[in-house]
């Protein structure tokens, strides 16, 4: 399926826009703590990163197309501010297509390429599995006196935060200022329904007095767009590195987000985002008067008021409260459905799926948010919070409190305070326990997964949009994948499965005969 | 909220589709509450031992 090919009206009188399909994935740092460890958080993350990989087939990150100093607005930022790539560092692909590596000083787990929210929810949880896993295998290599924990959270409470990013497929015919105005409106305040919750405030600029907060990064963000991504942080990034064809597609970078645990917040914080951004790529968002007039400080207020009923000002001069601009927003992605369909959502089933779940979630917010403690992050954590106050008889700014925030986020079976919460499952288990290894069978993450799963010897490298054969002649050679929409399941499971060796596939690729990976 | 109550009477199809589902999200929540009150039992086997520590010790770098 190509994404962007039915963009021509039949007829040929006018263009008929139609949203790419919004492939997605998630890119999670994750919290480390290395008790008995030298302090030195790289040296913990590549040990434990390194533990998972050593006993798997490693195959090398090819760094040669990155661009992350790339601007969607249009220019290129000198190399005196581009973003450290640490070559030294561990840094893998998996056998289902995801990266694994380490950053800024953190273990990130990058999900493999997925075609819809339900599919990313299970690939998420893989990561936390293989996370797990690596806790475990980083046992066996350290003394007993010491123990690497890892934590699925956005801040350590004391002013650092570290990201939990989003990535959309959209079409590059789409001007990024529309995008980023009117994502505007979701990204404020879609965090009462996947904000994974906190115990105060960190920063100078939240606000005073907060016992508890919705979202754990709201408070960092200060300019509404940029390039940013650890400093003066953004509610709209604007780095432009497609990882695919750079004339038809755009990749938008989303930081704003939480980490979350609870799966139905994961299913939501996706499928709404895509809903929106099909919207707006569509050209079919409606009225802008949806968007806050001051997006940061608006972005921090929603945050700092767990009962919902703070109004923020819009652009059209009216007041409205972020649970009244979801209803308006999912009112809007009902009208966009029946009008224009969701072939750009994975399908019907998908997009009515969450649709339903949008609308129930909102209800439930409206009427007793208790009642989604096993649905929402924010939520979950602050029911036991305030259980647990009421049985020590604590208050808000005891330790305690905050020791019961940190371990939610504990991805240790035994201590996971989120694991002993009994949220509901979206994701089958079993599927999840295939997603650590197999990759999704929806995008080019499938042929990445599988040739390193088939040929991990012969390929010296891989990146997002190519894999790179060492076939023992020279040269290398690199098959593109510039369309994550080719090199599915569909696509190239019969040609992997008649291939015998990774010359022949090559050769076949190369011979014109299926070129299902050439975008 | 004058707002939201003129635009579900407009479309009532979507109050009704809430409404259904009203009942398994609240049996939920008793279920959520018990295994709350279970947690909350052992739940100091669980949590580091020192608590002020543990909080203090949790120092990250700064990631994106």
């Amino acid at each position: 399926m190509d994404g962007v090919a039915r963009r021509a009206d039949n007829r040929g009188t006018r263009v008929q826009f139609v949203a790419v399909s919004k492939v997605c994935g998630i890119e999670t740092e994750y919290g480390i703590q290395h008790v008995g460890g030298d302090g030195n958080p790289v040296t913990s993350s590549s040990l434990l990163v390194n533990a998972y990989v050593s006993e798997i087939a490693r195959v090398g990150w090819d760094f040669e197309d990155e661009s992350p100093g790339n601007d969607a607005r249009g220019f290129a930022r000198d190399s005196a501010l581009a973003p450290e790539i640490e070559t030294h560092l561990v840094n893998a692909v998996l056998t289902n297509g995801a990266r694994y590596y380490v950053d800024h000083a953190h273990p990130e787990y990058s999900t493999p390429e997925c075609a819809t929210a339900a599919e990313l929810v299970i690939f998420d949880k893989a990561g936390e599995e293989i996370l797990r896993r690596s806790m475990t295998a980083a046992a066996r290599v350290l003394p007993p006196s010491q123990s690497i924990v890892v934590y699925k959270n956005n801040s350590d409470g004391k002013g650092n935060s570290y990201g939990t990013h989003e990535n959309y497929l959209m079409d590059r015919a789409v001007p990024f200022a529309r995008i980023a105005r009117q994502v505007m409106a979701h990204f404020v305040t879609r965090q009462i329904f996947c904000g994974a919750g906190k115990v105060g405030t960190e920063t100078a600029k939240a606000p005073a007095g907060v016992a508890y907060q919705i979202s754990q990064r709201a408070e960092f963000f200060e300019e509404q767009v940029g390039l940013e991504t650890t400093l003066k942080r953004p509610i709209v990034n604007t780095r432009d590195e497609p990882h695919a064809d750079p004339r038809r597609f755009r990749r938008l970078h989303v930081i704003v987000g939480d980490a979350n645990l609870a799966e139905v917040a994961t299913f939501l914080k996706v499928g709404t985002t895509a809903f929106v951004l099909a919207m707006i790529e569509d050209d079919a968002f409606g009225a802008d008067d949806l968007v806050p007039a001051n997006p940061v400080s608006a972005i921090r207020q929603v945050a700092a008021d767990p009962t919902l009923s703070a109004s923020v000002e819009l652009s059209g001069g009216r007041r409205a409260t972020a649970l009244s601009i979801q209803w308006e927003l999912l009112e809007r992605a009902r009208k966009y459905a029946e009008t224009r369909g969701c072939e750009a959502l994975g399908g019907e089933d998908a997009g009515n799926g969450v649709l339903a779940r949008w609308e129930s979630v909102l209800h439930g917010l409206e009427t007793d948010p208790r009642s989604l403690a096993g649905q929402v992050d924010w939520v979950a954590k602050l029911q036991l919070l305030e259980a647990y106050a009421d049985r020590h008889g604590l208050a808000w700014d005891d330790r305690r409190m905050a020791a019961v925030d940190l371990q939610y986020h504990d991805l240790r079976p035994g201590r996971s305070l989120f694991g002993r919460l009994g949220t509901e499952r979206l994701a089958d288990p079993d599927a999840v326990e295939r997603a650590v290894t197999e990759p999704p069978r929806s995008t080019r993450a499938y042929f990445r997964g599988r040739c390193l799963a088939r040929w991990a010897d012969a390929v010296t490298s891989a990146n997002w949009d190519s894999l790179v054969f060492d076939l023992g002649t020279d040269p290398l050679r690199r098959i593109p994948m510039m369309d994550p929409l080719r090199g599915t399941a569909e696509h190239v499971e019969e040609l992997l499965a008649t291939c015998a060796s990774p010359a022949e596939l090559v050769a076949r690729l190369s011979g014109g005969e299926k070129e299902p990976t050439d975008g | 909220m004058a707002e939201r109550e003129q635009k579900r009477k407009q479309a009532p199809s979507t109050r009704d589709e809430a409404v259904v589902e009203e009942t398994p999200v609240a049996g939920q929540g008793e279920k959520l509450k018990a295994e709350l009150d279970d947690l909350l039992d052992e739940i100091d086997e669980v949590l580091e031992e020192n608590a002020e520590e543990f909080v203090r010790n949790y120092v990250q770098k700064g990631g994106q």
